[in-house]
């Protein structure tokens, strides 16, 4: 599909469609640094301690605080970059869908287990 | 009638905000589906425009207050520890579940994951409402907005649901219990 066909149109006037792009695809990442700091925390005790910022919330705080500092960041960056471009919008999509699975997996507690061999 | 202030909370984050941002779902995604429908062009009202704006907003704000009041305010009851020489469990339900083999795996499988998958919800549903109201049915020119959109959506829903039956599910078995009691009513007897 070519950028053209990419571009969003809004009464008759194409509008870039990078902002939208961006914000897929962060929370894609977003999705993603869940799943993969949720993995982090439980297979690496070390890691599992450094992400205690709240004693009484425990890993899942910095899980979750981190996750969101990821997406927000990488939303940022993107909507920097594409704001005012036409992107190709269905690979952004492949991705975003791709981090989206990554996410779902890696908060599943039995398959954190199969990949640490429990 | 009576309850504790640890009760209300639970009451409060599941079925206050996680039950209303999933009742919402079924509305988000006719309306989505609606504006977006491949075929003739159905052109929102400013008005109708602005309720789904408004429904969105309603929506990504349940599903942050839902799990930040989850893992910031009920959560730390839930995993809180016993002092030593406590025998009675009750109100330490992460322990309590811990304890028998025969509830260990609510804990192990269902909190460990209710608690993670949750947070995907608030991330899919703010891009959702970003997208949707910078785009309106632009989205579906080229029809991949769409996709993500909706493909978004019914993740955000899939993850609330299994937080949902999860936390339902752990609050029979190990119920967080505690605080201060506040009476609601007297009965005659």
């Amino acid at each position: 599909m070519s950028m053209l066909q990419d571009q969003a149109r809004f009464g008759g006037v194409d509008i870039p469609n990078g902002a939208g792009a961006a914000a897929i695809l962060a929370a894609g990442i977003g999705c993603a640094a869940m799943g993969v700091l949720a993995f982090a925390g439980d297979a690496w005790d070390g890691v599992g301690k450094a992400l205690n910022f709240y004693n009484p919330t425990g890993t899942l705080s910095g899980v979750t605080d981190l996750a969101i500092l990821i997406w927000l960041g990488s939303w940022f960056a993107l909507h920097r970059v594409w704001h005012a471009r036409t992107v190709a919008i269905a690979k952004v999509n492949v991705a975003a869908f791709a981090l989206l699975i990554v996410g779902l997996l890696l908060t599943f507690p039995p398959f954190m287990d199969l990949l640490q061999g429990k | 009638m009576e309850i504790s202030t640890h009760d209300l909370m639970t009451v409060l984050h599941g079925m206050g905000f996680g039950a209303l941002f999933m009742l919402a779902f079924s509305g988000a995604l006719a309306e989505l589906y609606r504006m977006s429908a491949p075929g003739p062009a159905v052109q929102p009202s400013s008005r109708e425009r602005t309720l789904l704006n408004f429904y969105l907003i309603a929506m990504v704000i349940l599903a942050w207050f839902t799990v930040l009041s989850g893992a910031y305010i009920v959560y730390p009851w839930y995993r809180a520890v016993p002092p030593a020489g406590v025998t009675d469990l009750a109100e330490y339900p992460r322990r309590l579940l811990l304890s028998s083999s025969k509830t260990s795996e609510w804990h192990n499988i269902g909190m460990e994951w209710k608690e993670h998958v949750s947070w995907l919800a608030p991330i899919a549903m703010t891009m959702v409402a970003y997208v949707t109201m910078k785009y309106g049915r632009a989205i579906t020119q080229p029809r991949h907005m769409r996709t993500a959109v909706l493909g978004f959506v019914v993740a955000a829903f899939v993850a609330t649901g299994i937080a949902g039956a999860f936390g339902a599910l752990l609050n029979k078995y190990a119920p967080v219990r505690g605080g201060s009691v506040i009476i609601l009513m007297e009965g005659e007897q």
